[in-house]
């Protein structure tokens, strides 16, 4: 079987999807189920205090018997924010280690800042998270975050929630060609055939929020994610053919014609009788 | 009187309490939250013997929908 292995443990999906931005839980379990994904992410942020207090938790509609929950640090812009929203996670979690880390740049762009990025998933790996980790598409730093014990990579395809889709595939590719952990496109997808492309470079896995939750159908997009991702994934292990601009040769036989007409010749011998 | 400081909000009680008497008090027995106070995490197992005092910062937490 051709499976995702992230720390160890083995998924069969390798389509990633957030749950942020639908209109309700029950949009959002139709979408997540829609996708086939078996991780999702999931934020942490401060409860209600003495309002609602009997709303209907996120956890009760994705439970962590099913699903395996990547909490992540969004909104986190220092490496203090970020360390504490994990610790806070895994506590929450009973435990659970497998976290995403994005260290943000500014509120305009999303841009991951690198160096609090590394900063956190140091402190983070020492502390026996395993960290998959949001990234630039520098190869050299993607690099590092390998070298410095992530459990995957995850560079950008493009900004979060833009869905520009793959801006470099090229660097993306020399990331990919580096990497002996899995690297997943995560942010910028924008439709399916953007993840196709992520998988057909050899991406692992393709992590995706808003191109499912923001799509007019979201239950739909998200159906089409998981074609998408599956049919990328089975093109990157069929191997494509050689791009040629032309090749003289066509995909029908040449022999066995039949006679070819000849009004072309006559038009000229008429000419010069 | 003691003033605790809860996901920004000032609370005042009585007396000093601990860590399950104020899951209690603020209807949040049996949920699935964590406990930050003064940047460390409470962990669960310490909720009924750490008590709060006065001008303790705490951050509770859950987990929500995100990307």
């Amino acid at each position: 079987m051709d499976n995702l292995v992230i720390a160890d443990k083995t998924y069969t999906s390798r389509l990633l999807v957030g749950t942020g931005k639908y209109k309700d839980f029950n949009e959002t379990r139709a979408a997540v189920e829609a996708s086939g994904a078996e991780i999702i992410t999931v934020a942490i942020r401060r409860t209600n205090i003495g309002q609602n207090a009997g709303e209907p938790n996120l956890l009760d509609v994705l439970p962590p018997s099913q699903y395996t929950l990547l909490p992540n640090t969004a909104g986190c812009y220092t490496v203090e924010d970020a360390v504490r929203t994990l610790r806070l996670a895994r506590e929450l979690l009973d435990g659970h280690s497998l976290v995403k880390l994005e260290v943000l740049g500014d509120p305009t762009t999303l841009y991951p800042n690198m160096v609090e990025t590394l900063k956190a998933a140091e402190i983070l790996i020492k502390e026996n998270f395993q960290v998959m980790v949001y990234t630039s598409d520098d190869p050299f730093i993607a690099k590092q975050l390998e070298d410095m014990g992530c459990v995957a990579i995850m560079p950008l395809a493009s900004l979060i929630g833009s869905g520009m889709g793959i801006l470099n595939p090229w660097n993306l590719q020399i990331i990919i060609d580096n990497a002996t952990i899995p690297v997943l496109v995560d942010a910028g997808v924008g439709t399916a055939s953007d993840a196709t492309i992520a998988m057909e470079l050899g991406c692992d896995g393709v992590l995706m929020n808003t191109a499912i939750a923001a799509a007019k159908n979201s239950v739909l997009m998200a159906s089409a994610m998981r074609k998408a991702v599956e049919a990328g994934r089975e093109a990157y292990l069929a191997g494509r053919m050689a791009k040629k601009l032309y090749s003289a040769s066509p995909s029908s036989p040449t022999e066995g014609v039949i006679a070819r007409s000849n009004t072309a010749t006559t038009k000229t011998t008429d000419k010069s009788a | 009187m003691i003033q605790l400081t809860i996901n920004g909000q000032p609370r005042q009680f009585e007396t000093p309490i601990n860590v399950t008497q104020l899951i209690d008090h603020l209807a949040l027995h049996g949920k699935r939250i964590a406990i930050e106070c003064n940047g460390e995490i409470i962990p669960r197992s310490r909720f009924s013997e750490q008590i709060l005092v006065h001008g303790d910062q705490l951050e509770v937490v859950v987990a929500v929908g995100g990307g």
